[in-house]
């Protein structure tokens, strides 16, 4: 099938290798794949900050980009969010509001399109080490996304997995991380000691934004843990 | 008159301000559609007893669920044989405590268990001295019901002489017998509002457990203000 | 100050202190397996969540039914129901009721619509003493401090700290132990119970169909204070409501389970009436005291209207992650946490309170945790919405307004990168430094090195 994948601006930005190694693996699966050059933002930052003319701005172009495509994937479980559950209520009452309705429908969170929609776990991947998973919030409870990125972690070559005892946000939370940036740094810190604990090598998770949070306190702690994101585990050989 | 006013205005007001909010309707839970609103008539929680812990099938396996409660509850509970070995349990428990005067209330049960103690006893039926009470060693009632699901006695001041007894002495005692066993709260609350109907007692209070804290960090401490013990004597 | 400065001085200062954070986090962890246990125990825990949501759905928005036909049955057992719109009229109703009395002394259990008018305050002004029952209440009163969490007053405290407090405040601390220190409270409060004027409680359900108020607690002190003194006042929101009396049979589980994860809590009574002919006990007069306090605003507001489903049991804030790190003080507010930031700022205004429901991520959790599925989450993104239509910051609208025409347009977006890109080495010069536009984050974080090819210089790159 033709999957239009939408890459979110900071994976376009900062974390390049996340976006390539999903085209990659889509393609690898005899998928054509299409990145719309003209999207660069879901309109997430204006719309939790209460601005949502400005997200309108940016959402109502993405949404007709959207229009005809069969399938939208997109590498955030935040911004698949966004799409999925909060489009259809930032345009209501609006022109738009039933295109919003129906490509909220048709688009998928990258890990939540290869298990459930594809039925594919096994992507041949080899990733020696050991590694703990993070669940975005937006990912775990906006979609419902808790077994997907799991199952397909266990069906990596080498990959020892080992779950965090407490299950917390990483603080991280957009523009909170900078309006309010000791509860974010406190919150991040929880989430760093739960994961330290482990005694994983990696932290793994199908949202670039928490792990951008994450990587940041860990570096400044000289932590010798690394983050990365689910797509480019799955794309290792 | 003029204090009357205000207040009845003041209820008019606020009354006033309910009826014109709800003009607007709000989206029914779980749904995100604009709903209309609507009385029902069935309680959307009339179906509680298929949600609510499960109780077991069989009068002994709602017994062996009370009893497991109540241990979980740190309350005593004793099954009886029969009625006739009421004295004997209670006489262990005086002799125990050192009780030296007990406070109860006229019930046929009641008046069976405490006179056999052979103790002085505060009635409260008639009205009583509070400071009285409070010397007593141990406050001895019926109850209208023990829960299952729960471990849970009900009471009420009428069935179980007032609003203090169950709750100012250090060890409350609780009368049952084996056919006052409900499975579970819906029970309970159909029990009560089969039998009070339109005269509810102005008190009824469900007592799972004795009094009980946890307020210094988190740590349960019994005998907070009410009953450091509770024991259930059930024949 | 401002409240949100206050609020953020607060946070600082809390989420720094790491021995309030392991005090909050044991605690509150003990707290989720309980739950978690008793949670699992229900037959269908979500089936539970459903129904009490829609019975609570048809309390609200049918209120004016629910609470003429309450105050009918109350007032036809002998009891006086009184309606206050504010604060204001509620401390008045209940000063002329201890006025008509010629009250002196007054024991309290708990009640977070009392902390709302500042009542103790207020009648200690006037003269009254009033003492606080409940263990965790009785602790921050001696304190002189605002309850940290509805239901756990003095969860931030360690035993120590109330060792020494019962030392110096009683002259009574036999040893640390919560066992001694209980005891020690209960000395204390058995002879104020005697001795009270009157007794004043707070009410967690309404029954409409009987005509009762139902009180949930464990420690037997709201018991005892409706029981011993000759008057009992009672006040209680108007949303307190619930239509039936059976409804009590899912909601009293429920509190329990998701308050404080136990099956039942110790005591769930309900009133009905002052001491009736031929009872033996109880208060000659009962007053209840009904309180609007802007509720009536919220329910005005139909998409949040569920916020006054809210039962008070805690839930929200035992699982939200903010109020683990900045604590119940730092909120400066009656109620705190998830469902404090949603409902504050209706109730004493949005553009002063509004920083609530920006502190926070949206992690969701609270909407999770939430027994009455209220909407906890999406009604802080909807305060952030409300608050910045009516009164949009402007530099902030400016940021986003400069946002959206860079993302609209590919070539501001790929220049927008290329100016990242190359102001780099620049950041990490002044990094830290007053001179950081990024100095929020990298004051505790490392920004991520970004790389000279973006994603879409790749795919453009690739074809």
């Amino acid at each position: 099938m033709t999957v239009t994948l939408f890459i979110p601006c900071f994976i376009d930005a900062l974390f390049p290798r996340a976006g390539i190694s999903m085209v990659e693996i889509l393609e690898r699966l005899g998928h054509k794949v299409v990145c719309p050059n003209e999207i660069a933002c879901c309109g997430q930052p204006p719309f939790n900050s209460g601005y949502w003319d400005e997200a309108r701005t940016i959402a109502a172009p993405a949404l007709e980009k959207l229009k005809d495509a069969e399938t939208v994937v997109i590498g955030s479980g935040s911004c698949g969010a966004m799409i999925k559950k909060f489009y259809p209520e930032l345009f209501k009452n609006t022109p738009q509001a039933e295109l919003a309705k129906q490509v909220a429908s048709r688009t998928w969170e990258f890990s939540d399109f290869l298990v459930s929609k594809l039925g594919v776990t096994d992507l041949g991947a080899k990733f020696p080490h050991k590694v703990t998973f993070h669940d975005g919030c937006h990912g775990l409870r906006e979609l419902g996304i808790k077994t997907a990125p799991r199952a397909l972690l266990g069906k990596v070559g080498g990959l020892e997995f080992v779950e965090m005892k407490e299950e917390s946000c990483c603080g991280f939370g957009g523009t909170f991380a900078a309006k309010f940036p000791m509860i974010s740094t406190a919150m991040g810190e929880v989430k760093c000691a739960a994961a330290t604990e482990t005694g994983a090598d990696f932290i793994v998770s199908n949202d670039s934004s928490c792990l951008m949070h994450i990587q940041g306190l860990l570096s400044r702690q000289g932590s010798k843990l690394k983050t990365i994101h689910l797509a480019e585990v799955l794309n290792q050989k | 008159m003029k204090n009357e006013e205000i207040i009845l205005s003041e209820r008019e007001k606020i009354l006033g301000r309910i009826r014109e909010a709800l003009k607007v309707s709000a989206p029914l839970p779980g749904s995100h559609s604009e709903v209309a609103a609507h009385a029902t008539t069935e309680s959307p929680a009339s179906h509680a007893r298929e949600w609510l812990p499960s109780v077991g099938a069989s009068g002994a396996e709602q017994f062996d669920l009370f009893a497991k409660n109540c241990a979980d509850l740190k309350a005593d509970f004793q099954l009886l044989n029969n009625r006739e070995e009421l004295p004997a349990a209670l006489q262990k428990i005086a002799a125990a405590e050192k009780w030296s005067r007990i406070a109860s209330h006229d019930g046929e049960l009641s008046n069976f268990a405490s006179v056999s103690l052979g103790l002085p006893v505060l009635l409260t039926d008639k009205g009583y001295d509070v400071q009285e009470m409070e010397k007593c060693d141990a406050g001895i009632s019926e109850c209208d019901a023990l829960i299952a699901q729960t471990g849970g006695v009900v009471v009420t001041n009428r069935s179980a002489g007032g609003r203090a007894l169950s709750v100012l002495p250090p060890h409350h005692i609780v009368l049952a017998r084996r056919e006052q066993l409900v499975a579970d709260l819906p029970a309970a609350f159909a029990l009560l509002q089969q039998k009070y109907a339109d005269n509810y007692p102005s008190m009824i209070s469900f007592i799972t457990g004795p009094s009980r804290t946890g307020d210094i960090e988190r740590i349960l401490v019994l005998g907070a203000h009410g009953p450091k013990k509770l024991t259930i004597l059930c024949f | 100050m401002s409240f949100v400065s206050q609020f953020k001085s607060l946070a600082s200062e809390k989420t720094r202190d790491l021995r309030h954070r392991s005090v909050i986090r044991t605690a509150l962890r003990s707290y989720e397996v309980v739950r978690d246990k008793r949670k699992a125990a229900f037959q269908s825990w979500e089936s539970a969540r459903q129904a009490a949501a829609e019975t609570k759905w048809e309390a609200i928005n049918h209120l004016d039914e629910h609470l003429v036909a309450l105050t009918a049955k109350l007032e036809a057992r002998g009891t006086k129901v009184h309606w206050a719109s504010n604060g204001a009229q509620a401390r008045e109703i209940i000063s002329q009721i201890l006025r008509d009395k010629k009250a002196r002394s007054i024991i309290k259990s708990k009640a977070m619509t009392s902390e709302e008018i500042h009542l103790n305050h207020a009648l200690e002004k006037e003269g009254y003493t009033v003492v606080e029952s409940d263990l965790g209440e009785f602790i921050v009163q001696l304190r002189h401090e605002a309850p940290y969490h509805i239901v756990f007053p003095s969860m931030h405290l360690t035993r120590g700290e109330i060792k020494d407090l019962f030392q110096k405040e009683l002259g009574d601390a036999p040893s640390d132990s919560p066992e001694d220190l209980t005891m020690v409270a209960r000395r204390v409060m058995r002879q104020k119970y005697l001795t009270a004027d009157v007794g004043f409680t707070g009410g967690n359900f309404a029954i409409a169909e009987t005509g009762m108020i139902s009180i949930t607690e464990n420690e037997g002190n709201a018991r005892l204070t409706a029981a011993l003194p000759k008057t009992m006042i009672t006040l209680m929101g108007i949303e307190k409501v619930l239509p039936r009396f059976a409804d009590l049979a899912l909601f009293l589980p429920m509190l329990a389970t998701a308050g404080a994860g136990q099956p039942m809590t110790c005591y769930n009574t309900m009133y009905s009436g002052p001491r009736q002919p031929g009872e033996c006990d109880g208060p000659e007069e009962w007053h209840v005291v009904l309180l609007d306090n802007r509720r009536t605003e919220l329910l005005a507001n139909a998409e949040q209207r569920d916020s006054l489903h809210c039962i008070r049991c805690g839930a929200c804030l035992n699982v939200c992650p903010i109020f683990r790190n900045v604590g119940g003080h730092t909120y400066g507010t009656t109620y705190s946490g998830p469902v404090g930031a949603v409902i504050t700022p209706h109730l004493r205004g949005l553009q002063d309170w509004k920083h609530l429901s920006n502190a926070s991520t949206l992690c969701g959790g609270c909407t999770e945790a939430c027994p009455v599925k209220i909407d906890l989450h999406h009604h802080l993104l909807q305060n952030r919405r409300n608050a910045s239509t009516s009164e949009p910051a402007f530099f902030e609208k400016l940021a986003y307004q400069t946002f959206a025409i860079v993302a609209n347009e590919p070539a501001f977006w790929s220049l927008a990168k290329k100016i990242g890109w190359l102001t780099q080495p620049l950041q990490s010069l002044v990094k830290g430094t007053a001179l950081d536009p990024a100095k929020a984050w990298t004051k505790t974080r490392e920004l991520p090195p970004q790389p000279l090819e973006s994603f879409k210089d790749w795919w453009k790159n690739r074809k």
